[in-house]
């Protein structure tokens, strides 16, 4: 591995966490405390998951290593056991960890005042979660110290290694380690690796334009990835053509690749280092040394309609010219002939396999803007924009996830999805390489990505009109710098309020505040990150800005700083219930509609946060219930197609409704159950899906359960369409206040397509505005939100608290 | 100044210092090419003397396909030659006409009905050839286009290769000159049956046979044709050049006419009997000028007059010298049309009007490029094929320089390679399209030598190119995997990085000035080969033609792409190669002379 200082090294190790549901007061297993590389963030985690590291693994840049765990099976035997029926367990009161609910067993204690409808547990989770880091070889060493800490697994006999160094350090590893070196064909864990990434990571890939607004313009993926044409530039460059999961043909090669760049331009300027290289190439002006078009022709090309600045023949000057080329003009020279020459060929390759997809990865790549650049151009020149560059945010760790997958094979980690952690992942260009070399921080370990394990599979939602051109988000931050400008400084503005929501959600922990401070700074850091790197994590979006402060809290152990607030919202509107029942059978049917329509949308207009209106609900829920209702805008709506959408229902009632919740109390509890009653009443099939993990103040799956079997209590409706299964809860597989139709939990998917599910509605802000607002489906669909923001509210040409109530039919 | 290996004159320097180019012990890739090392006669001796042949034996006797800078005295000047392509550009070019499956549709008819070029009639309903005397018997069957029209003559009735006679270099309007024969194609090659030429099947007129019996013999038609060529009127003044005036060399081809009659010579003004004199009794002018001996086309009849095409290329940096020649020769009362093409025919129009007062005609060097390469081929080298071959070309001790006939050239892939790189698919005379190109050409080559060992001329660099190994510079297959890759089916001795050794500091110190200009060599010629090869997967054709000054005694480079097309396309891929590499842009020109006047 001679890629020495530059070239990244990754490691990767999977913990699992001890499952500790239904084990009360039991003892963690504890493992050796591992160091991650940030220390100060990490070291929360002790309080919260006593994670068994089972095993580790690491991979060098072209050198990956991971291991094999025996561990993988329980820990999927637990999986298999979720998602489990609420369970019963007390609450540890010092032990901030992830809520679990618990049903009282006795409902009639809740009809007192201010009695919470249901307990609070703490509960270990399981979660998978793996971990890549990144080391630069010279620091192989740390790296391997770094996974023997982790390496508590002593079953563990191989780990699995690939890239040039799996060569190279061999021995060093198997002699540090105690572990046999199992070596992974390099391309075969480069083109697992990114299958992985396309399939698992919403907006892997990105195509590069320099100097445009935003640079990076992202991809959605899925569904279909399949067939690509993947380019590998590393000391040489390989191309492969991927054809589905397991199937890839090596289609050609060329031997001019990184190495070429690396080499010859240390021989040419005599600077050793690939990024130093890099960096004088950026300086550099290529007209000094390649002979152009224009040179050739003189002025005349502009008449002949030929571009002079065409490069006619590299460093054809340096033929001809006694004088001395400056190092930063030969490197740029260079630069732009390996480039040109490696997009032409890709191009070539493309066009003679009918792809119009390149992938671009290798360390030549890796994220530099000047390659990616010079690579970009290329491709659009020699194809003429038919073919499209796209290059990888994990590039880096490919060859390392392959390797990983490869070891963990009999687990078949593709059956899972798994999602990117947005607290532990260093974003794209954390490690700028534009930064001059000499500058950068010099560590062991200098780039991160973990992506979590779900539980379940995720799926496109088979009610989609179109999957392939399904954009969740409304509003590309990335794209629309004053919306950007205004959603982080709202999101720092909000922090304060969601630091203090956090240690007050854990009134018994000794370091609450300690932790949400680390947590304010964390977020806070990731916000100006994203200032200045709005594309560090795929394109930057409300929901993503969302996901990061749920990943964040998480990763400080504020896996649900809304319990106690929902708990008790969810208290109060539960009293309310039966009353407001009864006014709405009190309604013709006509007025009836628009009641339950206005219910839908109050429980969205008050932020329950805001202490004032906590005051009110608490006071006289109904009351504030009411009020909620006068303060919606008054017909017509901003949005407004309830006259289409009462018409409908004087029409033949749905086969099945489709429901995703938003809120927990009133919401849920006053807004979508008498919706959902009538619709019921009407003979249509109701599936309600409620959030798989907690975010801000939304119903959970488990919140919704209970909450369910508190209404049917009260109400026949509900119960009798519980027992008969014609209300059915289920869990979209998600823990965001947003909503993406395309990752959406597979049995959900399933019951819907079973169902023949033909209306949808989407309830709330978060997942009717933000996402979802222009989502196309082959259903009827109604998407209903007050717009609680007046900077959006006025973007959308409206007012604070004005309603949307949009109702689709798909053309025929 | 070239520093040839070996002693005298001709081709014994010229044998020794190909063979050191061809020799120098790799054991990647290229290896395979290797014919013979310096100084290892096991291999180098094998042939007989005088026969040039870098590192190729040629079964003809007499043969002499020797190009490696054989013949002439010392070699100055700079190397590599510039195709003038508007070159790293994937533009495309508009075909010249419209479209290309419609055109080669149309041009296949003829074929059949061959009667329509070889009557009178038809001739004169093409205007081309109507300046030809009425009074001329037409040749039975065979009409008056010299070579080509006989040529296709010979194909079977059917086959498409009539195509290549239609579409000949005739209809540009000169007239072909009588033919040598019998002609390339039927002439059976000395050696029988080894120096069968390829495509046999195809090309039944390959094969060795008798002239049809009913037709006159080539020497009469020739003799017949001469007669109305002299009896044309209309012919543009001496001299007669056509010019190319690359990024890096300027090619110049000077027609020297042999058939003077006194009455000629006493009225041909002084001015043009000394550039007459100067050009045909040199062989190096000033500092930089060269005159090809070795290429020079002798006893050829362009535009009815009989005489010798001498090559001559001089680097273009040297041009403004050029034209303060042509200003104090007072060239421009010669009233000549100066025919020129590449790049440089438009950069220094002006300076060639204002300086020497002297107007160019600026013609299209693509254009130019396919009527020369054809007209050269279709005239064919002093008896000797044009263009060859290599037999056997992944096997080095097999690996054999052979002739190919190109009388049914189309489809076929053009690989232009001056100082950048052209790539043109050929469907007919005048309809092709310009693919793609590389800047990764000659240019890249010399440059980077340059840069690299502090070489300074093409001659140089290739000297210092044959003793190199690039092996130590590049990172074969095997430094990475130990051995083959397996899994991709590569071998280990294959190419997996250039230059990929040079990013450790010790290899870095390591390395000799011959390694780093034999890795040059290697690297640019590969990236141009498998660049072709995917160009004709892309068009679907299977013959590829190199041509261009980067392959000028550059026997490394051509044994590099017949073995990379050979080996990369299982043999689906034929590299072909042409005597006279750099000078068909410039041939070109001169026959737009020719074309220009017939048309006035």
């Amino acid at each position: 591995m001679r890629l020495a200082e530059h070239i990244q090294n990754g490691g990767v190790w999977r913990e699992r966490q001890r499952e500790q549901r239904g084990q009360p007061g039991q003892e963690h297993h504890t493992a050796p405390r591992r160091d991650l590389p940030q220390p100060g963030e990490r070291q929360a985690l002790r309080h919260r998951h006593r994670r068994v590291a089972d095993q580790a693994g690491i991979l060098l840049h072209r050198t990956a290593q991971s291991c094999q765990s025996a561990l993988l099976r329980p820990l999927r035997q637990a999986l298999a056991r979720a998602p489990p029926p609420p369970a019963c367990s007390c609450l540890p009161p010092e032990s901030p960890t992830c809520v679990a609910i618990k049903t009282p067993t006795d409902f009639r204690d809740t009809e007192q005042d201010h009695e919470p409808p249901y307990e609070i547990s703490v509960q270990e989770e399981v979660t998978a979660r793996l971990h890549f880091v990144k080391f630069e070889n010279t620091y192989i060493e740390a790296c391997l110290d770094f996974i023997k800490d982790h390496l508590v697994n002593t079953e563990t006999k191989v780990i699995q290694a690939t890239g040039g160094g799996a060569y190279k350090f061999k021995d060093l590893i198997e002699e540090k380690l105690q572990l046999k070196v199992d070596k992974e064909d390099v391309m075969t864990c480069l083109i697992k690796g990114c299958n992985f990434v396309l399939k698992n990571i919403p907006h892997e890939a990105f195509v590069y334009q320099k100097g445009s607004n935003p640079e990076f313009r992202f991809q959605t993926n899925h569904p279909s990835v399949f067939p690509y044409l993947l380019v590998s530039i590393g000391s040489g460059v390989s191309i492969v053509k991927v054809e589905t999961e397991d199937r890839f043909e090596w289609i050609g090669g060329s031997s001019i690749g990184g190495g070429t760049f690396w080499g010859l331009g240390a021989l040419l300027t005599k600077t050793k280092k690939f990024d130093e290289l890099l960096h004088l190439a950026s300086r550099g002006q290529h007209t000094n040394v390649d002979m152009l078009v224009q040179d050739i022709y003189g002025g005349a090309h502009q008449t002949l309609g030929l571009s002079g600045n065409l490069i006619a023949s590299s460093f054809g000057k340096s033929a001809t010219a006694d004088t001395e080329f400056s190092k930063e003009d030969m490197a740029k020279s260079l630069l732009h002939m390996i480039s040109n020459d490696i997009g032409q060929l890709a191009c070539l390759y493309a066009r003679l396999h009918c792809l119009d997809r390149v992938y671009f990865g290798g360390f030549f790549i890796r994220g530099h803007p000047v390659t990616m650049r010079t690579i970009t151009y290329s491709i659009n020149f020699f194809s003429k924009g038919e073919v499209q560059a796209l290059f990888l945010r994990h590039e880096g760790y490919l060859g390392a996830i392959g390797a990983f997958l490869k070891g963990a094979e009999q687990d078949n980690p593709n059956q899972y999805s798994w999602e990117e952690n947005y607290a532990g992942s260093s974003g794209l260009m954390s490690s700028s390489p534009e930064l001059c070399p000499t500058q950068r921080p010099r560590s062991g370990t200098f780039d991160l990505l973990e992506m979590d394990r779900l539980e379940r599979p995720l799926v496109n939602l088979p009610l989609l009109l179109d999957p392939s051109s399904y954009v969740p988000d409304t509003v590309d931050l990335t794209d629309d710098a004053l919306a950007r400008k205004y959603w982080l400084t709202c999101f720092e503005e909000a922090l304060d309020g969601v630091v203090k929501r956090a240690v007050a959600s854990q009134p018994g922990s000794v370091d609450a505040a300690e932790r949400a401070e680390k947590f304010r700074q964390k977020y806070w850091n990731k916000l100006q990150t994203l200032r200045h790197q709005p594309f560090a994590y795929g394109t930057l979006t409300v929901r993503s800005l969302l996901d990061t402060r749920e990943h964040c809290l998480n990763e400080f152990n504020f896996p649900d700083p809304y319990s106690k607030v929902k708990q008790k919202d969810n208290g109060v509107a539960l009293k309310c219930f039966q009353r407001v029942i009864h006014s709405l059978d009190a309604l013709g049917w006509e007025e009836r509609q628009l009641a339950l329509v206005k219910g839908l949308l109050a429980g969205n207009v008050f932020d329950w946060g805001a202490k004032a209106v906590s005051d009110v609900l608490e006071s006289d829920p109904q009351f504030g219930f009411e009020e909620a209702k006068r303060k919606l805008q008054e017909r017509p709506w901003l949005v407004d197609s309830y006259s289409k959408w009462l018409q409908r229902l004087k029409g033949p009632p749905h086969k099945c409704a489709l429901i995703f919740a938003d809120n927990s109390g009133v919401d849920v509890i006053l807004g979508v159950f008498p919706f959902v009653r009538e619709l019921l009443s009407r003979g249509t099939e109701v599936i309600l899906a409620c959030n798989s993990g907690p975010a801000l103040n939304d119903v959970t799956y488990s919140e919704s359960l209970i909450v369910a079997e508190r209404i049917a209590a009260m109400d026949p409706v509900i119960r009798s369409a519980l027992r008969e299964g014609r209300l059915l809860l289920m869990q979209t597989g998600s823990s965001s206040p947003c909503l993406d139709l395309s990752r959406l939990d597979k049995g959900l998917a399933v019951l819907v397509r079973e169902r023949g599910a033909d209306l949808v509605v989407i309830e709330g802000m978060g997942r009717a505005v933000h996402t979802n607002y222009h989502a196309a489906l082959r259903c009827e669909s109604l998407k209903l939100a007050v717009i609680k923001n007046s900077w959006l509210a006025e973007r959308l040409g409206g007012r604070l608290f004005s309603v949307i109530f949009k109702y689709e039919v798909p053309a025929e | 100044m070239l520093k040839l290996g070996g002693g005298g004159g001709g081709g014994g320097g010229g044998q020794d210092w190909a063979c050191s180019v061809a020799g120098t012990g790799l054991g990647g890739e290229e290896a395979a090419f290797e014919v013979a090392r310096l100084g290892d006669p096991g291999k180098a001796g094998c042939r007989g003397p005088g026969r040039g042949c870098a590192g190729i034996p040629d079964s003809a006797p007499g043969v002499g396909m020797l190009q490696a800078g054989a013949g002439g005295p010392a070699r100055g000047g700079q190397g590599v030659e510039e195709v003038g392509a508007p070159a790293a550009g994937g533009e495309e070019r508009p075909a010249r006409h419209p479209s290309a499956p419609a055109l080669r549709l149309l041009n296949r008819k003829p074929q059949g009905g061959s009667g329509e070029i070889k009557t009178p009639e038809n001739d004169l309903q093409r205007g081309r050839l109507s300046r030809a005397p009425r009074a001329a018997p037409p040749a039975p069957g065979m009409g008056d286009h010299g070579g080509q029209p006989e040529r296709s003559a010979s194909h079977a009735p059917g086959t498409p290769a009539g195509a290549a006679a239609v579409n000949g270099v005739l209809h540009n309007g000169f007239h072909p000159p009588p033919i040598q024969p019998p002609r390339l194609c039927s002439r059976s090659l000395p050696g029988g049956g080894d120096a069968a030429p390829p495509r046999l099947p195809l090309q039944p007129e390959l094969q060795p046979q008798p002239p049809p019996p009913q037709h006159d013999s080539p020497a009469k038609k020739c003799r017949l044709r001469r007669r109305m060529d002299s009896g044309r009127k209309n012919r543009p003044p001496f001299p007669w050049f056509g010019m190319d005036i690359g990024g890096t060399l300027v090619k110049l081809v000077y027609f020297e006419p042999k058939d003077i009659t006194a009455e000629e010579e006493q009225e041909e003004v002084e001015n043009l009997k000394s550039i007459r004199k100067y050009l045909t009794s040199n062989t190096a002018y000033g500092k930089t000028g060269i005159r090809d001996v070795h290429l020079e086309l002798k006893n050829l009849t362009m535009c009815g007059r009989k005489g010798n095409l001498h090559f001559i290329r001089f680097p273009s940096c040297a041009m403004h010298r050029f034209i303060q020649m042509g200003s104090e020769k007072n060239f421009s009362s010669l009233h000549t049309t100066l025919c020129a093409t590449g790049g440089g025919a438009f950069k220094f129009e002006e300076d060639f009007r204002t300086i020497a007062d002297l107007q160019l005609h600026k013609l299209d060097e693509l254009d130019c490029l396919i009527q020369g390469l054809l007209y050269v081929d279709s005239v064919g080298f002093n008896g000797k094929p044009e263009c060859y071959y290599f037999e056997n070309p992944t096997n080095p001790e097999l690996c054999q320089k052979r002739p190919y006939c190109l009388d049914n050239p189309y489809p076929m892939l053009l690989v232009n390679m001056g100082s950048g790189v052209s790539i043109l698919a050929v469907y007919s005379k005048d309809n092709y399209k310009r693919v793609t190109g590389t800047s990764l050409g000659g240019g890249t080559f010399l440059g980077l030598c340059c840069l690299l060992t502090g070489c300074e001329t093409f001659e140089e660099a290739l000297e210092m190119a044959a003793k190199g190994d690039s092996t130590n510079v590049d990172k074969l297959v095997k430094d990475i995997y130990g051995g083959d890759y397996e899994r991709f089916g590569l071998q280990g001795s294959a190419v997996a990085s250039s230059f990929g050794n040079m990013m450790s500091k010790e290899k870095r110190d390591s390395i000799s000035k011959e390694d780093l200009a034999r890795a040059t060599l290697v690297t640019i010629t590969n990236n141009i080969g498998s660049i072709a090869r995917m160009c004709a997967l892309n068009e679907n054709i299977d013959r590829v033609v190199f041509v261009g000054n980067f392959l000028r005694i550059n026997m490394v480079s051509m044994k590099l792409l017949a073995y990379a097309m050979d080996f990369w396309s299982k043999g689906q891929l034929k590299a072909l190669f042409l005597e006279h590499e750099g000078y068909f842009g410039a041939v070109g020109a001169l026959l737009e002379l020719f074309k220009m006047t017939d048309d006035q």
